[in-house]
């Protein structure tokens, strides 16, 4: 067999090929995820390069209309760089944080809700407290007040270089609790089980227990959530950007490109926000689209039989 | 009953306390308060003597007491980028927030309960699934995106509505409204619909769901078995208890609401509160955050406490456990 055969053989590989908006928000996805990756190969021009932007170039409008270039497809911005190029690089500072940023969320919510479902107790009230409060406060509000202590104490100089950590930080640390909340409940029910039971006879420690036996048996929910999240992540990520507390703007992401052809809205340069508008949403429809096939193809209820 | 209020009453009060305390943290150990407002020349007596009158030199525990104080009284300090109390500056930018506010709460609940109730009672109607389909699209798209687009399409293209500001407000004193011109009215229009329209896919998804829920109860099966129309089962008997997650969305929603309207202000160039804050964080202006900080906390923690106080009077659930406890 080879390993197509084996991955359709799957519950979650059939409910998956079979499912055209999967498959077809998986590549559009991979798409995204390779061009931004490989921006060096893929884009026309590295757009970061004074030697291959002109000013003479600036503000042409896309290749379709009248006063079109056929040398930058999608126009170019008010420095003359290259839309198209701008889009992919933009897009991988898009995607680093949004990764980065889930990935972290990931981390401390898994270590706390195990850690509480687990242990149980008076620590498991403490972080199912912190849970609440956090989940009443909306995660751009959170993020937000992240940022900017995080601006208070870094000093000025230190900014730019520091602002993209601060920003994985901020988003990370506004995501995490949907993350324990899941990985507690399903904690919950896995340590009733035999093979616990079995592990804890044979003396294994705790931690050994925690991480090596049930985490790999609660995996399946925690995915669907990073997979939700890295699209939360993503617009929470622009959004930032857009407000000018992101990225620095010397490497734009998508939600600073926005920022800055906002500006251009009334003068008519459409293009210059259009473009990375609709590859924003875009990328986090598809992301979307898979979270929603995900949680259905995940979920045992829904099952068909 | 009364233990039940206290129990909550002392949850509202401890979060205040650590919020107060981390924006306390802010303005003690980010930076020194007495370089603020002082020269480079000034000597060591001299800021020595500033730092007895600041009260920098006094224990950690009665500095925190004087900060709660002084935030009771409404004094929230100097901002360091316009040289104005604090207090002045948001209580004039107040206004245009809570009014954006309250028109998009109005918006997103009366039109998101509605399709919710509609798309969760006629879930196989073609209408139901297109509203599904453009709510499933209205989550993944930004705020300010949304705000994008409809500033392009009726300022820039249409040029029907205004694209920035509140128009001409009335002063009545304690209050700026846009309530009372014609201007105001049609600047409050694109603001509120970019505001409400991310709430209200939410809203929409949420009665659906909840609606459909109740549609198989025992109680709704019993109704039709002894042969109630159709109709009067579906308005009176489950929008009823189809209604009572709705206070609570309506909680989450004006506190969601009062967070993203930083975005929509924004955008528009709307000069409220939102607006002040994102300022303060480019700037590091530490005085207006931590007030900003402190009152949407306020804010946040007197809706949950409204919101469970009313769920003890419409749910009976909750009172029976809590006279069993």
């Amino acid at each position: 067999m080879n390993i197509y055969q084996r991955l359709y053989n799957t519950d979650i590989g059939y409910s998956f090929f079979n499912s055209k908006v999967a498959i077809f928000s998986f590549l559009l996805f991979l798409l995204i995820v390779f061009s931004s990756l490989f921006a060096e190969f893929v884009s026309p021009y590295d757009p970061f390069n004074p030697l291959n932007v002109s000013l003479m170039d600036a503000f042409i409008p896309p290749v379709w209309t009248e006063e079109g270039d056929v040398r930058f497809i999608l126009g170019t911005d008010q420095q003359g760089r290259d839309m198209l190029s701008t889009i992919i690089y933009g897009s991988r500072i898009s995607l680093i944080v949004g990764f980065a940023s889930i990935a972290f969320a990931m981390i401390v919510g898994l270590f706390l809700g195990i850690t509480a479902g687990y242990i149980g107790g008076k620590y498991e009230v403490i972080v199912m407290r912190l849970t609440d409060v956090q989940l009443t406060i909306p995660s751009i509000l959170m993020a937000l007040l992240v940022d900017g202590i995080a601006r208070a104490i870094i000093s000025k100089s230190m900014h730019d270089e520091m602002a993209i950590y601060v920003l994985i930080f901020a988003i990370g640390i506004s995501e995490w609790p949907q993350f324990a909340r899941v990985t507690r409940a399903s904690t919950l029910v896995e340590k009733n089980k035999e093979y616990v039971a079995a592990s804890k006879i044979i003396g294994l420690s705790s931690i050994y227990i925690m991480f090596k036996h049930i985490l790999p048996n609660i995996l399946r929910p925690v995915l669907v959530i990073a997979t939700i999240g890295l699209a939360l992540a993503i617009i929470a990520e622009s959004t930032l950007s857009f407000l000018g507390v992101g990225v620095p703007p010397t490497t734009p992401s998508l939600g600073t490109l926005i920022r800055f052809g906002n500006n251009f809205l009334f003068s008519g340069e459409w293009w210059i926000t259009f473009f990375p508008a609709i590859f924003l949403i875009i990328l986090a429809l598809s992301i979307n689209l898979l979270g929603d096939w995900m949680r259905d193809a995940l979920n045992p209820k829904l099952k068909k039989r | 009953m009364l233990n039940y209020f206290f129990k909550r009453l002392f949850q509202a009060s401890l979060v205040m306390l650590i919020i107060s305390f981390v924006s306390f943290s802010l303005f003690n150990f980010v930076g020194d308060p007495v370089n603020n407002m002082v020269g480079q020349e000034a000597s060591d007596e001299r800021r020595e003597e500033i730092r007895d009158k600041l009260g920098i030199n006094d224990p950690i525990y009665i500095q925190f007491y004087n900060f709660v104080e002084n935030i009771v009284q409404g004094n929230f300090g100097i901002s360091y980028q316009l040289k104005r109390p604090v207090s002045e500056l948001i209580s004039e930018r107040m206004p245009a927030t809570l009014e954006l506010v309250f028109v998009s709460a109005i918006l997103a609940i009366s039109v998101g309960v509605f399709l919710g109730v509609y798309t969760g009672i006629h879930r196989d109607r073609f209408l139901s699934k297109v509203i599904l389909v453009v709510s499933l699209a209205g989550v993944s798209l930004p705020t300010f995106i949304i705000g994008i687009m409809l500033i392009y399409l009726f300022s820039v293209i249409l040029g029907v509505l205004p694209s920035f500001g509140r128009g001409q407000v009335v002063d009545l004193g304690f209050w700026t409204t846009g309530f009372l011109t014609i201007s105001g009215l049609k600047a409050l229009i694109l603001p509120s619909v970019t505001l409400s329209l991310f709430q209200m896919t939410y809203i929409i998804r949420l009665v659906r769901a909840e609606m459909m829920e109740i549609l198989q109860t025992d109680y709704i099966k019993f109704a039709k078995a002894r042969g109630i129309a159709q109709n009067i089962i579906n308005y009176r008997y489950a929008l009823k208890n189809g209604l009572i997650p709705v206070i609570t969305i309506t909680g989450i929603n004006i506190g969601t609401l009062i967070a993203f309207s930083i975005i929509t202000e924004t955008v528009f160039q709307w000069p409220g509160m939102g607006s002040l804050f994102i300022n303060a964080v480019y700037f590091v202006d530490i005085p207006i955050m931590s007030a900003y900080m402190i009152l949407v906390a306020f804010i946040f923690v007197m809706i949950n406490f409204i919101v469970d106080i009313a769920y003890y009077f419409i749910d009976p659930r909750i009172r029976l456990r809590e006279e069993k406890e």
